[in-house]
């Protein structure tokens, strides 16, 4: 197999290339499920009927694709600026300390308390992201002191619900007790759809793609993203592109995490149940989306067919719940593996015409 | 010897075990040039495939190793394919990796959820001191693993291809057979890890046992400097704290989430401390970049 360079890969080439990858990804999960002994045809139909068959599916995939979409888009900034944050579930927890820990002790009149938790959630999440930047200066790889912060972060939410702020009304559990009746968010009667957060995220995907697209920070970096080198060469700190990004991506998740305790729980609980794996997933999104915030309005959605699809596995199908990592890493590994062929054209054999000298 | 002395020596043996055969076939990798990420994913499928082949009727226990070490370098091989000939991102396919492995693990390992395993693998008695035979193999590996990269030419060749890919092309080397050996082999080596769990540490099977020991192999790497020998002192350490961690569980009055929290919190200060020494050990120059001819 050989590879030659394209000058310009358009975006059809890139589409259909990012298309043919998912299905061969698909078609590799329904190996395992061969293996793990379910038809894939059942696997599938059980998943697609019940997320989008019903408006109780489309409610349970609109729930999931909110910390999706904010998680994401954040980070499709984050990729394009080679700024590998994996810990956007540890944000997401901080994020739902900070807001619950606002919602719960800070006596803010009616409509003020929401938006307080709102900012409160988007400045923990930040936080936990500005360890791992400063840590990346000191040359730790973000992707190892990020996935720490997250076990990190779980240990920081099980220590508070089942210590300090476990709730006095609640016995034999361990979670918080209720906010007060102002830090509860709207919701689309009937169901877990906290549109504020949902709306918040459109807003913050389109705002992304335009500071990466329009501004001279999304310029600065691209270039730092894309050619490192050059970006030195002109005077753009590398480190301080890599700063800003992974506080916009931690803040981008801790709103998630706020909308979460917020809109659906109105109290903070384990981590397990706060977060379905929200932050690999959005991995995902962000790399289906190849690093535009705005495409993220397509690709979270997509994810959140397989994260609501995994819950119905588990109930339908008695499938464990880990099915939804299976889909994520089968995806993830063919998206990156399908990108040398949207840059390159692929001949097949030596590619050396018939008769030369072999001289590579 | 003091009685409290040797029974923390050999827990921390037992949890050091695991996080060494992992980063010992990490060093291996990543001394070719390639960082594996999936050591947790690699080491999870090890630890089904080894519980697998040991619970089935007249299972061996020989084959349950090989079984775990065929499955962590079957996974490896994706990694091989996905990064030394697709030339993707190696830190996002090692993430991707240690997904799916885990993943898979937790699927097609449920059926085995709390079945006890019967023929566990005998501890050695070694003059008083209880070890596992993993235990001695490992630290074994480490000796043989140091002499393989220092003083043979096979090693050789595997660090000139990490250390400078285009002058080992030059000098008649195939890069990409060489790297994805060695990734195969890093993947053996954490599914023996997993091994170790499943039939001799648990001699048990259960979701998430792996506990994020492969991500800690991961960064014993880095903290030890590529170096096998270091590996072993790297794996002690941490095997120390898990004891610590185990004894100080409940009868202190610290909370236990500070325990379970400090080995990734150690980590982190390790790493810090590695990165401000600056000088990073035998760090191979051309870690993590895919190799392509023509290519600067």
């Amino acid at each position: 197999m050989r590879f030659t360079a394209l000058s310009a890969p358009s975006a059809a080439r890139a589409a259909w290339v990012t298309l043919a990858a998912v299905v061969v990804a698909l078609l590799l999960c329904a190996l395992i499920f061969v293996f793990y002994g379910v038809s894939p045809g059942t696997v599938y139909g059980t998943m697609l009927r019940g997320t989008l068959g019903d408006s109780t599916g489309l409610a349970e995939v609109a729930r999931r694709t909110i910390p999706l979409l904010l998680i994401g888009s954040g980070l499709a900034l984050a990729f394009r600026a080679q700024f590998f944050n994996i810990g956007a579930e540890g944000q997401l927890l901080l994020g739902a300390v900070f807001a619950a820990g606002t919602g719960l002790f800070v006596p803010l009149p009616g409509p003020l308390l929401l938006p307080a938790m709102f900012i409160m959630g988007a400045v923990g999440g930040g936080l936990w992201a500005g360890i791992a930047a400063w840590l990346r200066r000191l040359n730790v790889n973000e992707i190892l002191s990020t996935l720490m912060l997250n076990y990190i972060a779980v240990a920081v939410v099980t220590y508070l619900i089942a210590g300090p702020w476990k709730g006095k009304e609640v016995r034999g559990y361990i979670y918080t007790d209720l906010f007060p009746e102002n830090g509860f968010l709207a919701v689309i009667p009937g169901t877990q759809v906290h549109w504020p957060t949902l709306v918040l995220g459109v807003a913050g995907a389109l705002a992304l793609q335009w500071v990466l697209s329009r501004s001279t920070f999304g310029y600065a970096l691209r270039v730092v993203g894309e050619n490192p080198g050059a970006a030195r060469y002109v005077g753009l700190s590398a480190g301080r592109v890599a700063t800003t990004v992974a506080l916009i991506t931690g803040g981008m998740a801790g709103l998630a995490g706020a909308g979460e305790v917020a809109g659906i729980h109105h109290r903070l609980l384990e981590a397990g149940q706060l977060s379905l794996g929200y932050g690999f997933t959005a991995v995902i999104v962000a790399w289906l989306a190849r690093g535009n915030p705005a495409l993220c309005l397509i690709t979270a959605p997509v994810m959140a067919i397989i994260l609501a699809g995994g819950d119905l596995l588990k109930i339908d199908l008695n499938m464990p719940f880990r099915v939804v990592d299976v889909f994520s890493g089968v995806i993830l590994l063919c998206l990156i593996s399908s990108e040398v062929f949207i840059r390159n054209r692929v001949t097949w054999g030596t590619g050396r015409p018939a008769g030369s000298k072999a001289n590579g | 010897m003091d009685n409290v002395f040797v029974e923390a020596l050999v827990r921390a043996l037992a949890v050091g075990t695991p996080l060494l055969l992992a980063s010992l076939g990490a060093i291996l990798n990543e001394r070719g040039g390639v960082v594996n990420l999936g050591v947790e994913g690699m080491m999870a499928v090890g630890a089904l495939a080894a519980f697998a082949v040991a619970v089935a009727p007249g299972g061996n226990l020989w084959l349950a190793v090989l079984a775990a070490a065929a499955a962590g370098a079957l996974l490896a091989a994706l990694h091989a394919l996905a990064t030394v000939t697709l030339r993707a991102n190696q830190f996002v396919s090692g993430l991707a990796l240690a997904l799916l492995g885990t993943g898979a693990a937790g699927l097609l390992g449920k059926r085995y959820e709390g079945a006890p395993l019967f023929n566990k693998v005998p501890d050695w008695n070694l003059g008083g001191f209880v070890i596992s035979p993993f235990t001695v193999f490992a630290l074994l590996l480490a000796g043989a693993l140091a002499f393989y990269l220092n003083s043979t030419r096979s090693g050789l060749t595997l660090r000139s291809v990490g250390e400078n890919p285009a002058a080992a092309d030059v000098l008649g080397v195939n890069v990409g057979r060489v790297r994805t050996l060695a990734v195969l082999a890093g993947g053996a080596l954490a599914g023996v890890a997993g091994a170790f769990l499943a039939l001799s540490y648990r001699a048990s099977w259960a979701d998430n046992m792996t506990a994020g020991l492969g991500w800690i192999a991961v960064a014993l790497v880095i903290f030890v400097g590529w170096r096998p020998l270091r590996a072993i002192l790297g794996a002690l350490f941490f095997g120390v704290l898990y004891y610590l961690q185990f004894r100080l569980q409940g009868n202190s009055p610290i909370p236990t989430e500070v325990f379970s929290a400090m080995p990734f919190v150690l980590v982190l200060v390790v790493l810090a401390l590695a990165g401000l020494r600056g000088q990073q050990g035998d760090a191979p120059a051309g870690l993590g970049r895919a190799y392509m001819r023509g290519e600067r």
